[in-house]
């Protein structure tokens, strides 16, 4: 029994680890192509879900065409975010940006608790079956879609960098923004293009994590735990948000499971990340794959 | 963040003392001085309700200076504050209830909120910039956690009862007579803090602020004054929560949310970063904004406005979205704040026909 709890403890893990890598990446998208610490990831979640659910809900419109106009709102909020806030923003101190951005956490949660109030709304059921069999365990379906999902996304940004012009442009901008200059990148369509397409993909993991949890403003949280994940892989890596992502999402559940057998603390989970971030910035504030070019104090 | 002061015509400043006086004239001081003298009086004239409000600004104003002195003159960032301040409240709680006397328990625990501060301060000795903004994130929810967790502290999720204010065995607890109290430490904790940037230790960490190579090429430690502006700022950040708790005589972990801290983090950026007054008017500001939006709805209730928008019960959210419309609105738009305004105004008023 215990070991059963334990390897479906490790399945979940694994299953919001990839969710986290997601979301981690976008974050890490932002960061390398504008330099923006963007406190307000959670938001875009909670935002690309709510305005699904809503499509779906208020006026019926079957889930496929649903998720792809809430993706496409996203992409253009993304983008109107960083023409209108962030760009007046530009060369100002960092810590102007970082406040900047959490003064759009605050505003955008609020302002989606006024709309859709408080309490979590279930999305009406999109699978044919909640739950399926894998290798003995219960998985829900939604859960088994957002690893396909994000393992596509996944695969996406991979190619997306490696072979697309735009994502060869954004490498460069990241890179050196005057040098891109030079060639003739247009610095201001990478920003906006990387806070568009960041947006979008988080609003792709916010309907999944909405689909098995229902909507609420609880999904925000997901821009807080990407912390963790994202400094645990290092600020500027992609693969090691990914990395990072997993390995938050295993430790949680892993910290659940010791809590619920041996320590009965109780919500260990939730703030055990947050103890690791601190113990990596100490030792090794860089992460796992990030550049370390960090400037000591 | 240049200090463009406004001086009046043929006060010229010959050495380095008359450049760090306190107060810049003589008439600034009258003026403080007066302030603060026509303030003693202000029990005799406003309701309890107003006196409340005067009293809320105190305690907050405090912390936020706090925080002003992290963020606005050392350069780093905190997005922890609120825990910082509920730490000092249930430290002020937890001494008096041992039988320390408030007034001591106080300041006890404003030196005790700052142990605790120059721990979660020691990634500011080592990292900067935003990876210290992400520090500070994880410093407000491991302590947010060991407020419900510790239960012999702070009373759990049931919160702690504060002892009311006595001095010499007088009782200082009401509206009127506790806001002689808070306006006692407003004026020392500002004092203080002026006095602190005009010694060797507030002009390093504006040096670390500004230029931290030069500052350490000039004998800085850098290290050293990063952590302690995280001392400082935790010390004020503490006895403005003790401040809080003896007032409402109840401290609960409730409400020492992320959003609370960046309720301070507005407080600063509305006010002025790096301005010891300026942290004052944002202050007022956002005690007076969620005053004002309630003010408003209730004006407009019934209206046109009142029931397409519902705003009766929409109010708690509009608050937060002015504050957070408001913070983006100043680093936008006036990233100096109220203090940079109000240096115009006065500049305006001063110069009067002849604005150049």
């Amino acid at each position: 029994m215990q070991s059963q709890l334990l390897l479906q403890l490790i399945i979940n893990g694994l299953i919001i680890g990839t969710l986290y890598g997601v979301v981690g990446m976008c974050f890490v998208l932002i960061y390398k192509a504008s330099q923006v610490v963007n406190f307000a990831q959670g938001e875009f979640l909670l935002i690309g879900a709510w305005v699904c659910w809503w499509l779906l809900t208020a006026w019926n419109i079957p889930f496929f065409w649903g998720f792809l106009i809430a993706v496409v709102f996203m992409m253009a909020f993304g983008m109107a975010v960083q023409m209108v806030i962030l760009r007046p923003l530009i060369g100002e101190p960092i810590i102007s940006v970082i406040m900047v951005t959490i003064g759009m956490s605050i505003f955008f949660q609020a302002l989606m608790k006024w709309m859709f109030g408080t309490f979590a709304q279930p999305f009406p059921p999109i699978f044919p079956v909640d739950k399926v069999n894998v290798l003995g365990l219960q998985v829900q379906t939604a859960y088994l879609m957002s690893t396909g999902v994000s393992l596509a996304i996944m695969a996406g940004f991979a190619w997306f960098f490696k072979y697309s012009k735009m994502g060869l442009a954004m490498r460069a901008t990241a890179f050196s923004q005057q040098v891109a200059q030079s060639l003739g990148i247009s610095v201001r369509q990478v920003f906006a293009l990387s806070w568009g397409i960041s947006a979008a993909v988080s609003a792709v993991a916010g309907v999944v994590v909405g689909m098995v949890n229902g909507v609420s403003s609880a999904l925000s949280y997901f821009g807080i735990k990407v912390f963790p994940a994202v400094i645990l892989g290092g600020l500027d890596s992609i693969f090691g948000a990914v990395v990072g992502g997993l390995i938050v999402g295993l430790l949680e559940n892993l910290g659940q499971y010791v809590d619920s057998q041996y320590l009965k603390w109780g919500n260990l989970y939730e703030i055990i990340p947050f103890y690791v971030l601190i113990i990596i910035l100490m030792i090794k504030p860089y992460g796992l794959f990030g550049t370390r070019d960090i400037e000591r104090v | 963040m240049a200090m463009n002061t406004m001086r009046p015509c043929g006060d010229y400043r010959t050495s380095y003392k008359a450049d760090q006086t306190i107060f810049q004239t003589r008439l600034t001081m009258l003026i403080c001085v007066a302030a603060v003298v026509a303030l003693c009086f202000a029990p005799f004239f406003f309701s309890r309700y107003v006196l409340s409000l005067f009293i809320q600004i105190g305690y907050l104003g405090i912390a936020a200076l706090g925080l002003n002195i992290l963020v606005g003159f050392s350069g780093q960032i905190s997005i922890g504050h609120a825990v910082f301040f509920g730490f000092g409240g249930f430290a002020s709680a937890y001494l008096a209830d041992k039988g320390v006397p408030v007034p001591i328990a106080i300041v006890l625990a404003g030196l005790w909120t700052t142990v605790v501060g120059l721990i979660f301060g020691l990634p500011a000795a080592r990292v900067k910039g935003l990876y210290l903004a992400i520090a500070t994130l994880a410093a407000q929810f491991i302590l947010q956690d060991f407020f419900v967790r510790a239960e012999w502290f702070t009373g759990g999720t049931h919160g702690a009862l504060a002892a009311p204010f006595t001095l010499f065995g007088y009782d200082l607890s009401g509206d009127d007579k506790y806001f002689y109290v808070v306006l006692f430490f407003v004026v020392v904790m500002y004092l203080g803090a002026t006095n602190l940037m005009r010694s060797r230790d507030g002009r390093a960490l504006i040096a670390v602020r500004d230029h931290y190579l030069s500052a350490e090429m000039m004998g800085v430690n850098l290290a050293k004054y990063r952590t302690m502006a995280f001392g400082i700022s935790s010390f004020y950040a503490g006895i403005g929560g003790a401040l809080y708790a003896h007032y409402v005589g109840f401290m609960s972990v409730e409400g020492l949310d992320i959003l609370f801290s960046i309720q301070f983090l507005g407080m600063i950026i509305i006010g002025g970063l790096g301005s010891i007054m300026g942290s004052l008017m944002g202050t007022v500001f956002m005690v007076l904004l969620p005053e004002a939006t309630g003010w408003l709805a209730s004006a407009l209730s019934g209206s046109i406005i009142d029931q397409a928008l519902h705003l009766k019960s929409g109010i708690t959210y509009m608050r937060e979205m002015l504050i957070g419309a408001a913070i983006i609105m100043f680093l936008i738009f006036e990233p100096d704040g109220l203090a940079h305004r109000w240096r115009q105004i006065k500049t305006y008023w001063k110069l009067y026909p002849f604005s150049f």
